[in-house]
């Protein structure tokens, strides 16, 4: 079995054994495994990183087999250059969340780790996977674990939440389906998607795939206008849950555009590219602004992190190098941020059982090293150089000004959004006086809390200190996919 | 003359019938409440069935017996066996049921399902319309004496009534269409009459008006829209265990059916077959989807839900002919059986876990009776959510392969209206996914009405362990069954 094999299976392994655990008697035992099996999964996914060829388009850590002869579908994954973090991302984030849950989850713990363990085998599996199906499986399969765990570890409006998040995604990816076996059928029975990659398209047939890809991947990113989903769903999930969604799943839906819009229908992606842009812009300053009014810091995070996924999408459509890569830094950046931004939420919702903004204020007094962090990561989301948010709206911001110097000026000002919402939201809730009784008896985080969110800080000050090998390892499949899309693929 | 008639074509069916004379009368001297005796003696019989047919299926031979009256081909073979098996999954989980319910006092429901798979069996190797006809009867009456087998209860009976008296008009109706053709042709042989129409010289007229009568019968059999209005009474109505009887099973023959009468006999027609199972697939889609939700009892809602899995099947058939080109029949029929196989896989194991919970005194009839099923037993609830989201069609379970391999059938004749109907379904089964997920959400979000734990007999427990298992193993490795699914159909189109 190959390394990404094990990346991906042994979370998946970790996970099933955990659901025979049973009941809660256990659940010490049940972390603790729980634990080695999410540090054993990233372990598994590091050599990805120290084995990985830079300067190469080519796909790494290739496997391949037969998997269902009748449709010509294999088990077919590899990497490059535009998944190798994403890969790296998960499997870090995993072990994040398993000891975020560490005493808070007191119910159905074995279940709860599982369902994270075996969520995380199934992201990487979308990161890596080669063949249409196996893609879809994997993308569609994440859906099952994270619904359960809104609806069982949520808020009180859970239900609502987990069945909105389900309908909602299952709609895109449903259309994505039919568009996997059109291409199926246009490429002669194949569901290879780098062979997609070169298919010759008419210009109706590319229309239709660019928005049936769309549905899925717009939905998942989420663009505006169909990102309503995402604040209802992240007010209503468990700490753990919400970190995992705005971290990650929110870029399957990005990586989607990479693989699939952009290369398979290039012509298309071009023609509607003003759509993305305009969609991506309205995320950036419109959700930006809708970000600023919120009470609830859950859902105020939630809004940025859609302002701060049309980063990516405008990065991605604006064609040029550093606008591409700019989206990928940001994805990643924003996996360490955001992911970051919810547990510390969680921090705080675990003592006072409240996300309201007003129901805190002067927590740095009770909570200085919490405080310090908390800092670091606002910081962060706002974009200051020397945080992991910086690089990525830099190059986004660039490769716009390169494009048009307008489009630049308009992402920019998302930086001062950006700003106004995360250190007024900080402001409210950390300095000043000590607000309440509440805040008066908060007790500062304990060393699990501590090693949660240094292992955070560690990630998104290296990256912003240091972003080289991030830009050094996508480089060379950036400029492959630039080219693949500047070429017609129009039948001639 | 003996092998003239080729007995081995037939032989798995002179064992059932041969067998159940004999149970039925071992039966009259058994005393146990239980009837265990019977019980054991159905179960071993169904098993050497099962292994017959599955050795003819493996053969791939096809023979022709009786004067070409019935033929033993490896479609027919397999959907035998698959039958058989299902047949023997459902008296395991519902035996224990039944005995709660003293529909044990007599031996008659493991007699009469025998009739009933044998009648099943005639339907499946029919090649001679009078012979399936007679197949389908015998099934049909089967059902009937099932259905009402708990006479003193009126529900019970009510349902019987309905499945009756709809059931006998759905006979009239195929009846007439198979005269009709009759009429047309001068032929009942199902080989000889494809010939006659092929060769164009019959009135397109009367054919396509027999046509109508058929596949108005056959959408009867299968319940779909707007032939539907017993399935979900009957569901409802009928004791749990019945309803698996009737629901599983036969669904598997209904298919076979379908094939032998419009695949074999009237592929000529198709382009107008087609149509009707077009219409009625979208019918079908759209009143048991939408019906579904507003449903609260479980059963009923799981009645609308076959509804509209049956309208998923149908559109597989819709597909085989293209601008009457057959290059995509194999794929598109094969799809269809995969979609049944697997859709008959998943009802056992969802009635399954409902016939298990029945047993606890009451008849957990309702979708809130599941309620906090995840913290009473995470087997059991497993085993249903994953029947639940393979029913929605969410990969990795069976389910999606079974849709994916329908709509690709669909997007691969080319046309237009055909990816467009693909669209449709798609856009349906979302609308699905809504119903079975609030299933999900009952179990696993809702706090338990009761604290006790759910028990099942060790032989229920294994079954329904590996029906769920093999809904996730065959999610996860569908290949084998695709294969001989398409193996299956490619040796029955060829003859």
């Amino acid at each position: 079995m190959g390394l990404l094999s094990l990346a991906i299976w042994v979370p998946i392994a970790f996970g099933v054994a955990l659901l025979a655990f049973g009941r809660d008697e256990h659940a010490r035992g049940v972390r603790w495994v729980a634990l080695v099996g999410a540090i054993v999964s990233f372990l598994v996914t590091v050599p990805l990183y120290t084995g990985f060829q830079n300067g190469t388009a080519a796909m790494q850590f290739v496997e391949k087999a037969s998997w269902i002869t009748r449709f010509n579908v294999s088990y077919h994954v590899g990497i490059d250059g535009l998944s190798l973090w994403l890969v790296l991302l998960t499997s870090f984030t995993t072990v994040v969340v398993v000891i975020s849950a560490w005493e808070v989850i007191t119910e159905r713990v074995n279940q709860y780790m599982a369902a994270f363990l075996i969520l995380s085998g199934f992201m990487i599996g979308v990161f890596a996977a080669l063949d249409g199906i196996l893609f879809y499986v994997f993308f569609e399969a994440t859906l099952i674990p994270m619904y359960l765990i809104i609806g069982i570890w949520g808020g009180p409006n859970k239900i609502y939440a987990a069945f909105k998040f389900f309908i909602y995604t299952l709609l895109g990816s449903l259309l994505t389906l039919v568009a996997l076996i059109y291409l199926y059928n246009k490429s002669g029975g194949s569901f290879d998607i780098l062979s997609w990659h070169k298919l010759p398209l008419g210009s109706t047939a590319q229309t239709f795939l660019f928005f049936a890809f769309f549905a899925a991947f717009a939905v998942k990113v989420p663009m505006w206008p169909v990102h309503t989903w995402l604040p209802d769903v992240h007010v209503e999930a468990p700490t753990g849950g919400s970190a995992v969604l705005a971290a990650i799943m929110l870029k399957l839906g990005a990586y989607g555009f990479l693989r699939f819009s952009m290369p398979i229908a290039p012509d298309a992606s071009h023609e509607w590219a003003w759509l993305m842009i305009g969609l991506s812009l309205i995320a950036v300053i419109y959700v930006g602004l809708v970000a600023l009014v919120q009470e609830d810091m859950k859902k105020l995070v939630a809004y940025s992190s859609v302002a701060h996924m049309g980063f990516v999408t405008l990065g991605f459509f604006i064609f040029n190098e550093l606008g591409v890569s700019g989206g990928i830094v940001q994805m990643i950046a924003h996996g360490f941020v955001s992911g970051a931004m919810f547990l510390g939420i969680g921090v705080l919702y675990d003592r006072v059982h409240s996300r309201q903004i007003a129901d805190y204020g002067g927590v740095v007094n009770t909570m200085p090293k919490f405080a310090a962090f908390a800092l670091l990561f606002a910081m962060a989301n706002c974009g200051l150089p020397g945080t992991a948010g910086f690089v990525g709206e830099w190059m986004v911001i660039l490769g716009a000004v390169k494009a048009n110097f307008w489009l630049g000026m308009g992402a920019a000002t998302a930086l001062i959004f950006g700003a106004a919402y995360t250190l007024w939201m900080y402001k409210r809730v950390y300095l000043g006086p000590v607000g309440n009784d509440h805040v008066k008896e908060l007790s500062d985080i304990n060393a699990r809390e501590f090693l949660m969110l240094s292992l955070l800080a560690i990630a998104v000050l290296w990256m912003g200190l240091y972003p080289k090998p991030f830009t050094a390892a996508m480089d060379a499949s950036v400029t492959e996919l630039l080219r693949h899309v500047a070429i017609s693929k129009l039948p001639s | 003359m003996i092998d003239k008639l080729s007995w081995v074509a037939i032989y798995p069916e002179v064992v059932l019938l041969v067998m159940a004379c004999i149970i039925a009368l071992v039966d009259l001297s058994s005393t146990s409440a239980q009837r265990t005796r019977t019980y054991i003696l159905t179960l071993l019989t169904l098993a050497v069935v099962a292994v017959l047919t599955g050795i003819a299926a493996n053969d791939g031979k096809t023979v022709y017996g009786f004067g070409g009256m019935v033929v033993s081909d490896p479609m027919g073979n397999w959907l035998k066996c698959f039958a058989t098996v299902a047949l023997m999954v459902t008296l395991v989980y519902g035996r224990p049921y039944a005995a709660d319910r003293e529909m044990l006092r007599g031996g008659e429901m493991f007699t009469i399902s025998m009739f009933a798979l044998l009648g099943m069996f005639v339907m499946i190797s029919g090649s001679n319309f009078l012979l399936i006809y007679l197949g389908l009867e015998l099934l049909t009456l089967s059902s009937y004496a099932l259905v009402a087998l708990r006479r003193d209860n009126a529900v019970a009976s009510e349902a019987a009534m309905k499945y009756f008296v709809l059931g006998a008009m759905a006979s009239g109706f195929l009846l007439y269409g198979l005269s009709m053709m009759y009429g047309a042709t001068g032929s009942l042989d199902v080989n000889e009459v494809f010939k006659i129409i092929a060769s164009g010289k019959v009135n397109h007229q009367v054919l396509v008006f027999g046509l109508v009568f058929i596949v108005a019968g056959l959408a009867f059999k299968v319940g779909a829209a707007p032939f539907h209005m017993w399935v979900p009474d009957v569901y409802q109505g009928a004791p749990t265990a019945v309803t698996l009887l009737i629901g599983a099973a036969p669904e598997l023959a209904a298919f076979a059916i379908i094939i032998r009468l419009l695949v074999e006999g009237l592929l000529p027609l198709a382009i107008d077959w087609q149509q009707m199972l077009a219409l009625l697939a979208i019918a079908s889609l759209l009143v048991g989807n939408l019906a579904a939700i507003a449903q609260t009892n479980l059963k009923r809602m799981l009645a609308y839900s076959t509804i509209a899995q049956m309208g998923f099947m149908l559109l597989g058939l819709v597909a085989g002919v293209v601008n009457g080109n057959t290059y995509n029949a194999q794929f598109a029929y094969s799809a269809s059986m995969f979609y049944i196989v697997t859709y008959v896989l998943t009802t056992l194991a969802s009635f399954g876990i409902i016939l298990l919970l029945a047993r606890e005194g009451f008849e957990s009839e309702e979708i809130t009776d599941l309620a906090g099923l995840n913290q009473r037993s995470p087997l059991y609830a497993g085993v249903m959510a994953i029947a639940m989201f393979s029913l929605a069609g969410l990969p990795p379970l069976v389910g999606f392969y079974a849709k994916l391999a329908v709509l690709q059938a669909l997007i691969a004749s080319g046309q237009a209206l055909y990816i467009g109907l693909a669209v449709f379904a798609v856009i349906t089964s979302l609308i699905g996914a809504f119903y079975y997920l609030r299933v999900v959400k009952v179990m696993y979000f809702d706090a338990p009405v009761t604290a006790s734990t759910v028990s099942a007999p060790r032989d229920v427990r294994t079954v329904l362990s590996i029906n769920g298992l093999l809904i996730l193993l065959l999610g996860i490795v569908p290949g084998g069954l695709m294969t001989l699914c398409a193996n299956a159909i490619v040796a029955t189109l060829a003859n």
